[in-house]
């Protein structure tokens, strides 16, 4: 067992955290303010190779393993989460259930110019009846000839309005519960395809979130994703997948509070000496380096196994809520170390605690991460 | 058009300089980069390449670490290493260096040979006009153009406070000097198809050199590290008076004025 990154990995990591602290760090703050979406870093990041890591280069990808993907959405929310799950939703929820389920000519279609970041993927899958429990799912989905027909709505969709290819999940057959949920590719421009109402959030405002409108949408029967019924599986998978980029989003989110109180306490002075001389705030400091190291080596250790087609679910949750919940303690800690300045909007500390919350939530709350590792260390 | 880029490996920029107990820079845990004004070079030779076609070789030497500076080259879009690496080489001087890169890129087909002005770590500027004249072809410092036509090139340098354009033909080693050109990161791609490409490891011997011919003509007797910054100090009172006072002790004690 090496702990050890490869060569190739560290250059990686240069890589991106040169172009997050040069290109994506200066603008983070007006970028949050405004809730503007960043379509230009978007399109540095396909430059870069930063939106395709995972998928074989035959597809337009890079190739890399999950590691290396891991490592950019961490370097990517080091500085800015926004970006950092803009690359994690395009990649793992809207391209890779298309390389994991897609046929061959919808791999060619669709999965290649996602890959280059030519176009920008997204997951349609949570409804206001449908989160947690997919079985809530109302989108409907009829077969009608050569096309499916889609009613309903989605929500909380990110990358909405931005995104070219959604992932869109819809109930075939109510009667069959999970089993009746269908999976389909479906192309922003679509007549009835619209978009609803944008989301105000709390954080990772500059990311976009918006609800999905269906009617009467006319998609041709090809873009059926997987097999009529295998949505529920397409999502689960996709999800497993995406805990990953989740995982690596939160520690990134930590990782940059974290700096950022360890350099302020070392420079701010109260009763004549600086903060880090506290032993109350070496003990802070030291907490959160414990934390952040052990959400690393688990997000690492999910990276592994997926890399190996090993089974990873479980360890994917297990890094999911362990690094959620880091990095809502350390950016809570780091306003805590900043004090009155940390509280403002001139320190990104602010910004990365509300940032951090949404970790919690999207992609399986904490508590599903755990009923989903409480199901596997009971199966056996 | 063959181009070839030398390149050094220096600390960060960033990194502490520590003196180890043996007087020397302590080197253990620093993080090494490509020398700033190396990466200006490296740019420009891909720029030419992408221009004119042709195969950009990066030339290094130095110990097996060298070996990631060489990579980031690869990745960033040059074809081909080589690392002239021997235990001989352990601190070389500019002579030394200059000898040993020129006898490298001597193997190698070469119509430009570019690299930094200067590297950031001893900062001597030597090296590459050394080359040159080993190499027996002409060198411009200090470029902010480079612009080639045919088989001779129109480069712009600097100079004390301004500029000059010079004609000459080429072979030519030319040192690029900040301004040059912005160089790029290495993709994603281009980091995964510089484990696949070519890094000749190359010996003294090899170069047809030995230990015994590079005696170096100078060597460092000592290292020692800037005096810290003394704190600032801090004037009080009215604004007129203490404006008064800043203006006493700029031209009495520290004599700016």
């Amino acid at each position: 067992m090496k702990f050890k990154l490869e060569d190739e990995h560290i250059m990686m990591r240069d890589m991106v955290r040169s172009f997050a602290e040069e290109e994506c760090a200066p603008g983070a703050e007006e970028r949050d303010e405004q809730e503007s979406f960043p379509m230009d870093l978007w399109k540095r990041c396909a430059e870069l190779g930063l939106t395709g890591v995972t998928f074989p280069e035959e597809y337009g990808g890079v190739g890399a393993d999950y590691l290396s993907y891991a490592i950019t959405v961490e370097e990517l929310s080091r500085v800015d989460a926004s970006l950092g799950v803009t690359i994690s939703a395009h990649s793992s929820l809207g391209a890779n259930p298309i390389f994991k389920f897609g046929t061959e000519a919808q791999k060619r279609k669709y999965l290649a110019p996602l890959a280059t970041g030519e176009k920008m993927g997204a997951l349609g899958l949570t409804e206001n009846m449908a989160g947690s429990d997919a079985s809530g799912t109302r989108t409907t989905a009829v077969r009608d000839g050569d096309e499916y027909v889609i009613n309903g709505s989605k929500l909380f969709i990110t990358n909405g309005y931005y995104a070219d290819i959604y992932i869109v999940t819809a109930q075939m057959d109510k009667s069959k519960g999970n089993r009746g949920i269908t999976a389909f590719i479906m192309e922003k421009g679509t007549p009835g395809f619209t978009f609803g109402k944008k989301e105000k959030k709390m954080g990772i405002r500059s990311s976009a979130t918006y609800e999905l409108v269906f009617e009467d949408v006319r998609i041709p029967a090809e873009n059926l994703l997987g097999q009529e019924g295998q949505g529920f599986k397409v999502a689960m998978v996709t999800l497993d997948y995406g805990r990953i980029g989740i995982a690596s989003q939160a520690l990134g989110i930590a990782q940059g509070a974290y700096e950022q109180a360890l350099k302020y306490s070392k420079e701010r002075k109260q009763f004549g000496k600086t903060l880090s001389e506290f032993q109350v705030t070496q003990f802070k400091l030291a907490d959160m380096a414990i934390q952040i190291e052990a959400a690393r080596l688990l997000v690492y250790q999910a990276c592994y196994l997926a890399t190996e087609h090993l089974p990873f679910s479980k360890e994917a949750a297990m890094a999911k809520v362990f690094a959620a919940e880091t990095a809502n303690k350390v950016t809570a800690q780091a306003v805590q170390i900043l004090g009155g300045y940390g509280y403002t909007r001139d320190y990104p500390v602010e910004r990365m605690m509300r940032d951090a919350k949404i970790t919690e939530i999207y992609e399986g709350t904490s508590e599903i991460q755990r009923i989903v590792v409480a199901s596997h260390i009971l199966k056996d | 058009m063959n181009i070839v880029v030398c390149i050094k490996q220096t600390f960060d920029t960033e990194a502490k300089i520590v003196l180890g107990a043996n007087g020397k820079i302590d080197t253990a845990g620093v993080k090494l980069i490509m020398n700033p004004y190396d990466e200006y070079a490296v740019e420009e030779a891909l720029r030419i390449k992408e221009k004119v076609g042709g195969e950009v070789t990066v030339v290094s030497m130095g110990g097996d670490r060298v070996q990631e500076t060489l990579r980031t080259a690869l990745a960033m879009g040059c074809d081909k290493a080589v690392l002239v690496s021997d235990p001989a080489l352990e601190s070389p001087d500019e002579w030394v260096s200059a000898e040993v890169l020129a006898k490298a890129v001597a193997q190698i087909p070469y119509e430009i040979i570019l690299t930094g002005r200067i590297a950031v770590d001893d900062g001597s500027s030597q090296v590459a006009v050394r080359m040159a004249e080993a190499l027996g072809i002409p060198s411009v410092s200090s470029v902010l153009k480079l612009d080639l036509q045919g088989s001779k090139a129109l480069v712009t340098r600097e100079i004390d406070g301004g500029t000059e354009v010079i004609e000459v033909p080429l072979p030519a080693v030319i040192t690029a000097q900040k301004g040059l050109n912005e160089p790029r990161y290495p993709n994603m791609p281009g980091i995964m198809k510089a484990k696949k490409k070519e890094l000749k490891m190359l010996t003294l011997n090899e170069l047809g050199l030995t230990g015994a011919d590079l005696g170096p003509r100078a060597s460092i007797i000592r290292y020692s590290l800037p005096n810290p910054r003394s704190a600032g100090k801090k004037i009080a009172g009215e604004a007129a008076d203490a404006a008064k006072e800043l203006s006493r002790l700029l031209r009495e004690e520290a004599k700016i004025l």
